[in-house]
This record gives structure tokens, C-alpha cells and sequence, in this order.
């Protein structure tokens, strides 16, 4: 079983069994819904701020998919409480990656960072300022 | 079945497609993924390196020796594809990418130009996306209706609710699918087909994954439009099939315009090409078109028929093995009323994360939404793996599939 264990590390299943932040803020500073369209994960995120109206007070989460977009959603929500909007709205993904501590396809590498991009959306939003490149897109496009 | 029906030998076809040669993480090659796209046989690939190595030019436009014999391999091409869908003239086969950009071709040439505001385009909850976002985009740019038939709790077609269309709206277009990329079902189409015309409407039909796997015949069919894709059929990538009524193709616009389409251009105005060239712009995929062509021979000496039959038997064993996983549930139809298509999930775990663990075992699936959202909504998950099998498919690719589910639960446990 040894390939598989370095494939879904046990904290890895452990996260995804057991999500931390797992469920929705009724009156949330921040939230973003996301969607890795190749796989069909969601994930949904509510950000509170603390008085200061910008430390990072409390994160939750809601969606479904695979074991990678949840745990690592579930890693993550763990990884900012307590950070600032700043910091966390430029974070760089290797923290998360580095955290996660697996090695992950192309396609994998997308769910895990969905959490983390509808994470910097919804504090973009909130924060007014503009989305940078590469999250553009993930802003409820609307075609028609 | 049948008697006298030639009966499918799917080892001894498999010794001709060269990728089972190799050993993917250390094991077997099960490669279950012939819905997605197909493995190609050593026929094809050797078609088109001897086409590039004795006759490649370009076509319709040179005069000399290598121009016709690329030409004739291009339009020989399309009188093989013409006798594999018992077209009535092969200037009605036109080569397309793939079946995607021949609905596109459809919704933008016949749709963009007919429909109109009280008009509706019908299509079902189980199309792929290339029959659905075309027609729902062309629908609402021309102010016209789109309507999607549902299913019922047994995944068939709703057909309840046509009456109540005809009374809102002018039907003018039905588009489905011959056979489900995502469960499989062989559709019955004959009496949609008779309501799309006894209300004056065209009948687009996705026989994407038809073709494949069965005998496909527009005539028999009575559709007006037919839509097909090379590499799903041992063909390479890049090349597919439109096939349309010559009356409704001679009357419509075209769809990409530019070099080879065109009968004159002058400043003021520019007139269109004779069928098939009017909807052919551009430079052809000429050498795929000629593997396509070799495709085409390889599955009518295999034998359709024989090809339905033997994907209905591999389909009832897995139906039948993966039936004995616990925790599986598994989606679609009766295995006589499948094609070579199983779709299924393993309670709690997500199809990404068992497509994955298969792939260490050597086990290729499909894992995702298939292309199909509305469908992926009515059964109320977000992906289903898929298994998919095809003339090269061994019961044994099944057994290994099954056994690696049981280590996939393993490491989920």
C-alpha cells in the first residue's frame, strides 16, 4: 500500500473524513462559490473579519468533490485564521502545496487550489480590489 | 443474437492496436476509456504514414500526380464514410473536426438563420454538451425557445411534456443523442423523430458515440442532420462527420468562410461552393480524413453488428462484477439497452480520487461531469466515474477494474 499512502497521505484523508471550517457563516464578510469545471468539485467560502475589519477572524467552507479540493480547503481554512485579508489575498499557492506535502498531477494540482482561489476571490470582492490575472474568470462569468 | 452473426474475436483484434504493448505503472493496460476516445489500430496509423510518405499534397487544387492522389484519398474518405451511414450521396458528407463543430456547423448555418422568437429548440437532459450549449446559445441570441425533455427516476427520456410544448411553441428543431456518452442508453428514436417531423421540425441527431459501436443509418433513422467523430471510432483526432438532407445543405448559409468555399469572389460579392465544399473552408484535414477512411474499414471488417454484440456482453459482465463491490451504485439502463458503457460511484469516495488510485493499478476510467451537467444534476452528484469498452476490450480489463476498486475502498476505509 506504500505508492497509495504517498498519493493520500493520512492527514490528507484525515482532512477530508474530518474537514475543519466545515459549514456556512449566516452573516459573512467575504464569501465566493467556486467550481473546478473539469471535475465538477464545489466549494463555497465564508470569511468573518474581526473588529478591525480586516484580521481574519473565522473561515468555513461548504461543497463537495474530491478528497484534494476538500482537504486542502479544510488545510487551508486552518492556515489564514489569523491572518490578514492583505496577506492572504496574495498568498502564494506553494504554502498551501507545501502543506498538502504530496506530489500532484497538473489536473490535481487544480483541485487543490480551488479552495484557495474562491478563498482570494471572496476577499477581493469584499476588499473592492481587482481581481488579479488568473483568477479572472472565476467571477460568476456570465455569457449570456 | 442473431444466428450466423459473426462473432467479435476482441483478443486477436486487440493484437492490432500497438499502445497494449506497454505496461503502465507496472501492470496491464486496462484502458477503459474508449468512450472518451479510442485506441487506434496499426491499419489506421499505417494508412496515414504511407499517405504522407507517397501522396500527400494538397488537394482539390493541384495538378499534379501528388494533388490527386491526395484528392482521391480525401474524397475516397468520404464515399467510405457516405457507405458506413447509408448516406444517399456522399456530397453530403461533410468533414468536420469532430462531432462538436458539426452540431456548431448545424445550430450556427441552420439555426442562427431559422429560428426566431415563438420558435423552440428541443433537446434532452442526457446530451452532451456539444448537442445542448450550442443550440441553448443560438436559441437565446435569436430569441427563441429552449426546452430540455427530462428524464424520469428511471434515467429515460420524459416524453410527457409534448404536448404542452406544441401548444406554447413552434417546434423547429429536435437534437439528441443515438446513444448517452454517460449511461450508455441506446436511444429509441423513432417516435421522436415522427413528432420532430409531423411538426415540420429537423431532427439533429448525436451518434458521437453511436458510430463506434453500432450500425448507424440516416436513412433508416429519418434524421435530417447526423453528427460524427473520428477519434471515438479508431480514427484519429481532428476529423469528424456532418451528414445532412442535400435539400436542407444546398439551402442553408455557410459556416466558416474563406479559401476553397467559394464558387466566385469578386469585390461586390462572393458566391458559395457546391456542396460538400460550401461548408469545407480551408484547407482539409486531408491525411485524418484518410485514417478515418481506414477506420471506416477496420470496423466494417470487424462487423458493427458484431461490435454491438460483443459490447452488450462485456457490458452485462461488468454490469454483474461491479454489482459485487460494496457501496457501489451504478447508473443507466439494462445491459441490453446499453452500449459498452458503465457509469457508477463508490459511496464517499469522489471519482477523482478513484480514478486516480485505478491509474497506479494500470486502470484507465473516465472521471468527471462527462460533458453532461444537466444529467450529472438529475442524478444529484457532481461526477460519476466511467468505464467504457470497446472492440479491444478484454473481460479481464473488467476483473482488474473490479479489483481495483476493492483497493481503492482499501485506502478509503
Amino acid at each position: 500500500m506504500n505508492e497509495f499512502e504517498q498519493m493520500y497521505r493520512e492527514v490528507i484523508l484525515d482532512h477530508y473524513k474530518n474537514p475543519r471550517g466545515h459549514g456556512v457563516l449566516e452573516h459573512a464578510d467575504a464569501e465566493a462559490d467556486g467550481q473546478n469545471p473539469l471535475c465538477g468539485d464545489e466549494v463555497s467560502i465564508y470569511v468573518a473579519f474581526a473588529e478591525d475589519g480586516e484580521t481574519i477572524d473565522e473561515v468555513k467552507f461548504s461543497g463537495r468533490g474530491c478528497a484534494i479540493s476538500q482537504a486542502a480547503t479544510s488545510m487551508l481554512t486552518e492556515m489564514v485564521q489569523g491572518r490578514t485579508a492583505s496577506d492572504v489575498a496574495t498568498l502564494d499557492k506553494d504554502e498551501l502545496l507545501a502543506e498538502i506535502g504530496i506530489p500532484l498531477t497538473p489536473v490535481r494540482l487544480k483541485c487543490a487550489v480551488l479552495g484557495l482561489t474562491t478563498l482570494k476571490v471572496a476577499l477581493h470582492k469584499a476588499k473592492g480590489t481587482p481581481l488579479p490575472d488568473g483568477l479572472a474568470g472565476f467571477d460568476e462569468l456570465e455569457i449570456l | 443474437m442473431t444466428a450466423g452473426l459473426r462473432k467479435l474475436d476482441a483478443r486477436a483484434l486487440r493484437a492490432d492496436f500497438p499502445i497494449f504493448l506497454q505496461e503502465i505503472h507496472g501492470r496491464p493496460l486496462a484502458y477503459l476509456d474508449s468512450a472518451n476516445s479510442s485506441q487506434k489500430p496499426r491499419q489506421v496509423l499505417d494508412a496515414m504514414t504511407t499517405f504522407y510518405e507517397t501522396s500527400y499534397a494538397n488537394v482539390h487544387r493541384a495538378v499534379h500526380v501528388l494533388g490527386e492522389r491526395a484528392t482521391a484519398g480525401l474524397e475516397g474518405a468520404r464515399e467510405k464514410v457516405r457507405a458506413l451511414l447509408n448516406a444517399p450521396d456522399a456530397r453530403e458528407v461533410i468533414f468536420v473536426r469532430n462531432a462538436t463543430e458539426a452540431l456548431n456547423l448545424v445550430a450556427y448555418s441552420w439555426g442562427g438563420n431559422n429560428l426566431g422568437p415563438g420558435d423552440a429548440v428541443v433537446v434532452t437532459q442526457l446530451e452532451h454538451h456539444s448537442n445542448f450549449v450550442p443550440w441553448q446559445y443560438i436559441a437565446k441570441r435569436n430569441g427563441a425557445e429552449f426546452l430540455m425533455l427530462s428524464l424520469d427516476d428511471h434515467g429515460d427520456v420524459d416524453f410527457s411534456g409534448l404536448d404542452e410544448i406544441v401548444r406554447d411553441c413552434n417546434v423547429k428543431v429536435v437534437a439528441t443523442n443515438l446513444v448517452s456518452n454517460s449511461l450508455g442508453t441506446i436511444a429509441d428514436l423513432g417516435p421522436l423523430v415522427r413528432w420532430a417531423h409531423e411538426l415540420g421540425a429537423i431532427f439533429v441527431c448525436d451518434a458521437a458515440q453511436a458510430a463506434p459501436h453500432m450500425r448507424v443509418d440516416v436513412q433508416a433513422l429519418d434524421c435530417d442532420f447526423l453528427a460524427i467523430s473520428g477519434h471515438k471510432m479508431c480514427g484519429p483526432s481532428g476529423i469528424g462527420a456532418l451528414w445532412g438532407r442535400g435539400d436542407l445543405l444546398r439551402a442553408m448559409e455557410p459556416f466558416l468562410l474563406g479559401g476553397h468555399m467559394i464558387n466566385s469572389v469578386r469585390y461586390e460579392r462572393t458566391t458559395w461552393g457546391e456542396l460538400p465544399h460550401k461548408f469545407e473552408a480551408g484547407t482539409s484535414p486531408i491525411v485524418e480524413a484518410v485514417g478515418l477512411g481506414a477506420a471506416v474499414d477496420y470496423l466494417e471488417a470487424a462487423g458493427l453488428d458484431a461490435i454491438e454484440a460483443y459490447e452488450h456482453e462485456l457490458a452485462a459482465y461488468a454490469l454483474g462484477r461491479l454489482g459485487e463491490v460494496p457501496g457501489i451504485t451504478l447508473y443507466g439502463p439494462s445491459a441490453e439497452r446499453r452500449a459498452g458503457v458503465v457509469s457508477f460511484n463508490l459511496e464517499g469516495i469522489h471519482p477523482h480520487d478513484v480514478a486516480q488510485i485505478l491509474d497506479r493499478q494500470g486502470v484507465a476510467i473516465r472521471a468527471g461531469h462527462h460533458c453532461c451537467q444537466p444529467l450529472m444534476h438529475k442524478l444529484g452528484v457532481a461526477a460519476t466515474n466511467r468505464a467504457s469498452f470497446y472492440l479491444y476490450t478484454l473481460p479481464e480489463e473488467i476483473d482488474q477494474l473490479v479489483e481495483g476498486l476493492y483497493t481503492v475502498r482499501k485506502v478509503f476505509a
